[in-house]
């Protein structure tokens, strides 16, 4: 057998890619805590910070081995037990063949992908979930959502010899999901309303202002997450190699597309041109694209991104119709753009540009590819709104998901965390130890 | 002595406070107010959704003044703060009771 010598530039990019990944957490952190209240900022930020905490230490101790080992040689889930990631340290990455990348590295790739998928559901429950309650849903949604989620869609098996084993559910299908379409925005925005409904709308919701109080905040955020999505889509090449490079430019035009689409929505339909949307449609581009970056050309992902801008920017009324609290439109961003980016691949692929890939409708293909696109949304969207549900469901009815009226309305930055964002005034005293 | 408070439109401040120091008046008190009389705010919208912000940005000058001078001075600041157009503001006087300087201890019309 052919020795299997680490590539330098692969793991290079790969540990560059991973960084780039984790910084999205701390991005959509101010993403989100600049679209809410004063009062609540820091308890938005907090949510996207615990979570980083929380998925990190479970990944070390079982969430790796749930969602990618192979052991149980299982579609559902790669293996239970507590793996510690210990007796990794000398291997190769093998998702369906060999990469000549350290396992660890691809582990360290993924945890950030475990990390920001919960985070993600936050906004869905701006300003009212109790913050202990919200740390033990992360634990348990992602044990038994993302762990077992991310194993249908991303892993391609164990390969030794001609032998692969525990290949995951959508994966064996055949469903096209190159950066976490479904595995993802889909399973997060599913998730978000299931929770919007299980904790109910905020006290004044379409009553009471609940502007943004600060756009500049939501500005910076969006600008780390789309400079942190190039890790997080050519990155998913898990390598350093020309399909990396079209994932990358992909991820650029489509969504700079999709500021173009929400822009042009909002200045038909209301007059301006607006921040929130600039920032908004580029992180719906950014959501459309990321199943399909490395499947579609780079004028099928400038159509894609403009569409999804247009469609998100229509979906985020959508909660105002139906009467659901999705404060910060996770539905509208993450699940109504990862539909539409993962259906798009069934439209737009083309194996021209990527020899894995298949042809889609406009490019000769037929529905195959179509049909198993809609698989993979329905499979997802169906799992994890009805796990979240019922996970969301015995939180509230045991320790109470979300805080009390007092609570809500004096703000949860003080009195969940004993802190305020801004100093409105200086009457405070003290700083002697406790 | 009187105390002549004025709402005014913010980028009338510094016509009023030019036109305030011309006339000899040699302090006065500003802070930044929000309300509304007869003109209303505006609308503004966030993803979609409408928010009304009825309270419009407006400057609060405040100026410590003699009986006697108190007329003139009104007249000065609605002066220069008149624009015409509706929004301009309000300027009404109080009659006050006593006034010191903090350093000197000085009262009464000494003080202003």
């Amino acid at each position: 057998m052919e020795e299997i010598v680490l590539n330098g530039g692969d793991t290079a990019w790969m540990l560059a890619s991973t960084a780039l990944v984790l910084l999205m957490t701390p991005g959509l952190a101010l993403f989100y805590g600049g679209m809410v209240r004063t009062k609540s900022v820091l308890n938005m930020m907090m949510m996207s910070m615990v979570t980083i905490g929380i998925v990190s230490v479970l990944w070390v101790i079982y969430g790796f081995e749930i969602a990618f080992g192979h052991k149980a040689d299982s579609p559902w889930y790669g293996g239970i037990g507590l793996s510690g990631l210990g007796s990794s340290v000398n291997e190769f990455a093998n998702n369906g063949g060999i990469y000549p990348i350290p396992l660890l590295v691809f582990a360290a790739f993924q945890l950030m992908f475990a990390i920001i998928t919960p985070a993600l559901i936050s906004g869905a429950i701006a300003d009212r979930a109790k913050f202990s309650a919200w740390a033990i849903f992360v634990a348990i949604w992602s044990t038994l959502v993302y762990f077992p989620v991310a194993h249908w869609v991303f892993a391609f098996g164990n390969k030794v010899g001609d032998t692969v084993t525990g290949v995951g559910y959508l994966a064996s299908k055949g469903v096209q999901d190159f950066a976490g379409g479904t595995a993802v925005h889909i399973n997060a925005g599913a998730a978000g309303l299931a929770l919007a409904i299980i904790l109910g709308k905020r006290i004044g919701w379409r009553k009471e202002s609940m502007r943004p109080h600060s756009l500049p905040l939501v500005m910076l955020g969006a600008a780390l997450l789309w400079f942190g999505w190039f890790g997080f889509n050519a990155g998913s090449s898990l390598a350093a190699n020309g399909i990396a490079g079209l994932a990358f430019i992909n991820t650029q035009v489509a969504t700079a597309g999709a500021v173009l689409g929400w822009l042009l929505v909002e200045k038909l339909r209301n007059g301006h041109a607006t921040s929130l949307g600039a920032a908004s449609g580029a992180v719906s581009g950014l959501v459309a694209i990321t199943p399909a970056c490395a499947f579609v050309a780079p004028w099928a992902a400038v159509v894609i991104g403009f569409i999804a801008g247009i469609l998100c920017s229509l979906a985020v009324s959508l909660k105002y119709k139906f009467g659901f609290d999705d404060s910060l439109d996770v539905v509208g961003v993450h699940l109504v753009g990862g539909i539409w980016g993962s259906l798009s691949i069934g439209l737009f692929g083309a194996s021209a540009v990527n020899s894995i890939g298949l042809d889609g409708i406009f490019y000769g293909g037929g529905t195959d590819l179509m049909v198993k696109q809609l698989l993979g949304v329905g499979v997802v969207a169906a799992y994890s709104f009805i796990a979240t549900l019922i996970i969301g469901f015995a939180i509230e009815k045991t320790i109470g998901f979300r805080v009390t009226r007092e609570v809500e309305i004096e703000g949860i930055d003080l009195k969940e965390h004993a802190e305020s964002a801004y100093e409105m005034t200086s009457s405070s005293r003290g700083g002697g130890s406790l | 002595m009187k105390l002549i408070t004025a709402i005014l439109k913010p980028f009338k401040l510094d016509d009023v406070k030019d036109a305030l120091q011309a006339a000899g008046i040699t302090g006065m008190t500003v802070s930044e107010a929000s309300g509304f009389g007869r003109q209303r705010g505006h609308t503004e919208v966030y993803r979609g959704a409408e928010y009304t912000v009825d309270l419009v940005p407006k400057v609060r000058l405040e100026v410590l003044v003699d009986d006697k001078d108190a007329n003139s001075v009104v007249d000065v600041i609605v002066k220069a703060a008149s624009t015409g157009s509706i929004g301009d503001g309000k300027v009404w006087t109080t009659p006050v009771d006593q006034v010191v300087r903090v350093r000197t201890g000085e009262k009464g019309s000494d003080a202003i």
